[in-house]
């Protein structure tokens, strides 16, 4: 179900934790799991609840619980737009308007080329970076105006 | 112990104890609805909150641990506010629909918010919706009423073993599911609509049938399996509407398995008796209560008459009551016969004449709890005994080591120490070798006996890991469960089984398969001049044929074949050990008496020649001994249907017919009085010990394949098989021919493939199913259902085929 690569790191991730805990490793593991397949299908949640041992609703919960995990298919880039109240006391609003405008969808779709994803993101802990966006889930990108949001948009779509 | 103050009052409270605790210990009622005594703490519902001194800000009691010198108000002006806003907050998203609402009336939300709740809403923005979930037959959902206390998925991450439920997402979009819409199939389910403080989970068969307040509640006693769970039946209009749990700390604490609470629509089913009815020329005819005594009276006087007593043969159901099954023995040993049994499915009777009293759980069922080491030989101990293997598996958290020899391998939902899955036949074997293994780590001598049987045997690791475990950890008990009761050479395993546990040093159990399969033995519904009990020690098994003799399924040859049976209580095509056989003597029967609280599709009766409606537990007063040993009397709790009768009483006649003595009651009370005569103490008439039986041949492996036939939950007694609800669950699923795959591959089919599977001169189509866990050579198709009804016995030889 996942690669070997896949199950090495997870293994790895497993033993940080008193043998008869491994589902302690259960975030790591989704998150190796999405970096391979990148979303979390029902069957992915299945294959690491059977992989640690722990009731497959158990996984559920924690996958459902934060939304870095993509419980649908997502484009290429997934860009995350924190709209809470200090970013949007300092244009994070405008940044997400900005980008829909930009890419022509809403907040949870995907643009036609399987390329870009907008989701409305919760505080990231960079309030005094605001505006900020997450591109899948890694890469911070702060201060984000929308000449930023252009150079972003024509780095990814190199 | 640590000292605190409540509302001005001390208390002290054990170490690690919460202000809840204390709070229950003065008898002060915090208001909550996530706390629960029997779980974990959760602490989200925030209701119990109360005011602590020093503390800045309100604490929920459940939660706080009690610390020295804490002075807690739970009625002050901040606890109450906090409680008031708390109730506020609740009710913000929920539907406030009680009119409709099953739970109305016993609604822990609705009873609080009388008390902390507004007399309306400020809340004037839409409310959230939550879709509801199939989480199958028994519980029925209404997700827009939950609370998200998650006392659900805690009682199935610690009580039911297993996490069906889950809180999927967060915040507002929070919500109760299971994985992927899949069903809840614990077969302790039932459970979560107890704990639900709210409308979310509901029973599904009860649904919208009663408002509460309809209901009158009357105690009674499961007839299930041989706990002896407490309940209270609800009634409306002469008819058992719901079956809750009655809280008894020492049988089933605050639970109930689903058989025991959903079984009940088995009791309305439309397949009651409700006339007397005889044969006649190949017909059925309806008839009155004295013509349908007669027919009887006289029948079994011909029988005794042209082919004396010993023609006349009675077998009964093990979930009849005490008093229904010392009447019938006393009846037909009124007529001269030594002929009655109770076991239908035991099928080695070797033991019978070194019993020294019934056969018992050997301890107390709390003290299950307290075990540090258990093995339970032959039993899927969950479907079998659900609240004991929940106990069990309490222990097992506590540290306790579970050991298993079984010949099939299914999940118990607790961790196992040990496990064994060995062929039927190899487990006498197994056997010796726990045996063999504890007499070397307790350096003591095997039994002469048993020298010879176990001299040649050697001992694996897991043997040596079993003893190992017994010996070390005390308390440890020792438990035979159904399958070894019912297993060929049961009476070789229990006595190995009582050696290891006299070697060991622990307790010994034989887990009682029914209601009152202790009662059974003490009303003397066993073969032999008398009752193993209460009414003057006897032999079991001299002067009388056993259950197995007595339907020709014995190899052991009988002088005279019966000719007049009575049945009662018992269905013999599911519930003997060899329905096949046992319906070809029944055909050839001259008389088949019928007490029966079911008619089959009278046609297919063709056995019988007269139907006699008896009342189940509910319609007529009775008493259970459970396995522990336990006597508990109940009362009906609605009128009998139609012209059904309590069993003792139609018994009770029909001894004044055949002018037999001693038959003048009129209550069952003075019929158990005449039971409890000889001395009422139960517990100096219980023994597992069997004197001095030798065991025989163990070890020898038979070629063909085997049937591995255990009894499926929801098919081991008439009320359950005709509980429709429970009927539609997982667990209620027809029966598979399921085999290991090499047995699979050998044949040429594969899992899914209908499949004939054979015993004797019957035959079944089965769906072939794969198990690799499976001993080699086996063939696990379930006993007692429709689908095998026509197979032999549950563990004979067995052929499968491809189609
Ligand atoms: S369904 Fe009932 S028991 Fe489960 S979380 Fe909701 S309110 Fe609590
Ligand atoms: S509010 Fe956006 S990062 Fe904190
Ligand atoms: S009962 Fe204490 S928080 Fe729910």
């Amino acid at each position: 179900m996942l690669s070997a690569e896949s199950l090495k790191k997870i293994d790895h991730e497993v033993t940080k934790y008193p043998a008869d805990q491994k589902q302690s490793a259960v975030m790591s593991a989704l998150a190796i799991a999405q970096d391979e397949k990148g979303w979390l299908a029902n069957e992915t949640m299945d294959f690491v609840a059977h992989y640690l041992g722990m009731p497959a609703i158990a996984v559920y919960e924690v996958a459902t619980f934060y939304n870095m995990y993509n419980l649908q298919p997502v484009g290429r880039y997934k860009f995350t737009v924190c709209t809470n109240l200090p970013c949007a006391l300092s244009g994070g609003n405008d940044a997400a308007a900005h980008l829909k405008q930009k890419l022509g969808i809403g907040f949870n779709q995907t643009t036609t080329d399987g390329k870009f994803t907008l989701k409305e993101g919760e505080c990231m802990g960079a309030c005094g970076d605001a505006p900020v966006l997450l591109v899948n889930n890694k890469r911070m990108c702060s201060f984000m105006s929308c000449e930023k949001i252009d150079q972003l948009l024509e780095e990814l779509s190199k | 112990m640590t000292n605190i103050e409540i509302d001005g009052k001390q208390v002290s409270v054990p170490t690690g104890g919460t202000v809840m605790d204390g709070a229950t210990q003065l008898g002060i009622y915090i208001p909550y609805f996530c706390y629960h005594k029997k779980l974990s703490i959760a602490a989200n519902c925030r209701m119990c909150l109360v005011q602590v001194e020093k503390a800045p800000k309100p604490l929920p009691a459940c939660s706080t641990p009690a610390v020295e010198g804490m002075k807690v108000s739970t009625h002050s002006a901040m606890a109450v506010a906090s409680q008031k806003g708390q109730m506020e907050f609740l009710l913000i998203n929920h539907p406030l629909d009680c009119p409709i609402c099953d739970q109305g009336g016993e609604c822990q939300l609705q009873d609080l918010a009388v008390g902390y709740g507004a007399s309306a809403s400020r809340y004037t923005e839409p409310k959230r919706v939550v879709v509801n979930k199939n989480l199958g037959p028994l519980i029925s959902t209404d997700m827009t009423r939950c609370i998200l206390c998650t006392r659900c998925v805690r009682f199935g991450q610690e009580i039911a073993g297993v996490m069906e439920l889950g809180v999927a997402g967060r915040g507002e979009h929070a919500e109760i599911l299971t994985f992927v819409d899949s069903t809840v199939d614990s077969e302790l389910s039932g459970n979560m609509i107890d704990l639900c403080p709210v409308g979310a989970l509901v029973s599904k068969p009860f649904r919208y049938s009663a408002r509460i307040w309809e209901l009158s509640r009357r105690k009674s006693v499961s007839p299930h399996c041989g706990l002896g769970s407490n309940l209270v039946v609800q009634i409306k209009l002469n008819r058992v509407m719901r079956v809750l749990p009655r809280e008894n700390e020492e049988i089933n604490e605050c639970w109930l398995s689903d058989k025991d609470r959903f079984s009940y629509e088995g009791l309305n089913s439309e397949e009651r008796l409700t006339t007397p009815m005889i044969k006649r020329d190949g017909q059925w005819q309806e008839c009155d209560w004295h013509t349908a005594l007669e027919f009887v009276a006289n029948g079994l006087k011909t029988a005794q008459e042209q082919h004396g007593a010993q023609s006349i043969g009675a077998l009964a159901s093990p979930h009849s009551t005490l008093e229904e099954l010392y009447l019938l023995q006393k009846l037909i040993r009124g007529l001269g016969s030594g002929n009655v049994d109770h076991r239908l499915r035991q099928s080695d009777f070797r033991a019978d004449s070194h019993l020294q009293g019934s056969p018992w759980l050997g301890m107390k069922i709390a003290e299950i709890s307290q075990l540090k080491s258990a093995l339970v030989i032959g039993s899927t101990l969950r479907k079998d005994h659900p609240l004991i293997a929940q106990r069990l598996r309490q222990a097992v958290k506590q540290g306790a080591h579970l050991n298993l020899i079984n010949p099939v391998s299914d999940d118990l939902l607790t961790k196992v120490t040990n496990q064994v899955v060995v062929a039927p036949a190899a487990m006498a074997a197994m056997l010796a070798q726990v045996l063999k293994a504890a007499a070397e780590l307790k350096a003591t001598e095997i039994p002469a006996t048993l020298k010879d049987t176990v001299s040649s045997i050697s001992v694996t690791d897991t043997a040596r890991a079993i003893a190992a475990s017994l010996i070390d950890n005390k308390p440890a008990a020792i438990f035979l469960g159904n399958l070894a009761q019912h297993h060929p050479q049961y009476a070789d395993i229990h006595m190995l089984a009582q050696h290891i546990a006299q070697i060991a040093e622990t307790s010994f159990g034989v887990l009682g398969e029914a209601a009152n399969s202790v009662g059974a033995y003490l009303a003397g519904a066993v073969p032999g001049p008398g009752a193993v009990g209460i009414s003057g020690s006897s032999q079991v098994g001299a002067n009388g044929s056993n259950a197995s003799q007595m339907l020709g399924m014995s190899a052991i040859p009988i002088a005279e074949p019966c000719r007049a049976f009575v049945l009662m209580n018992l269905e013999p095509e599911f519930d003997s050990y060899n329905p096949q056989q046992a319906m070809k003597t029944l055909a050839a029967a001259e008389l088949v008496v019928m007490m029966s609280a079911y008619k089959k599709h009278v046609a297919s009766v063709d056995y019988a020649d007269v139907l006699l409606p008896i009342a189940p537990f509910t319609e007529t007063s009775g008493t259970f001994i459970n396995t522990e040993g336990r006597v508990q009397s109940f009362n009906g709790v609605v009128a009998p249907l139609g012209d059904a009768r309590p069993a003792w009483k139609i018994l009770r006649v029909l001894g004044n017919l055949l002018q037999l003595d001693g038959f003048d009651y009129e209550t069952p009370e003075q019929v158990r009085a005449e039971i409890f005569l000889a001395g009422s103490d139960v517990s100096t008439q219980l023994s597992n010990r069997l004197g001095s039986f030798a065991v025989g041949e163990i070890g020898q492996v038979s070629e063909g394949l085997q049937r591995i036939g255990e009894v499926p939950i929801y098919q081991a007694d008439p009320i359950v098989r005709r509980a429709e609800s429970l009927q539609r669950t997982h667990d209620a699923m027809a029966p598979l021919a399921s085999m290991p795959g090499a047995l699979l591959d050998r044949l040429g089919v594969q899992a899914g493939d209908m499949i004939k599977v054979k015993q004797g001169d019957g035959e079944a189509l089965l769906p072939a199913a794969r198990d690799d866990k499976l001993p080699a050579n086996c063939v696990r198709v379930a006993s007692a259902h429709p689908l095998t009804a026509t197979l032999g016995a549950m563990f004979g030889e067995i052929m499968v085929e491809r189609l």
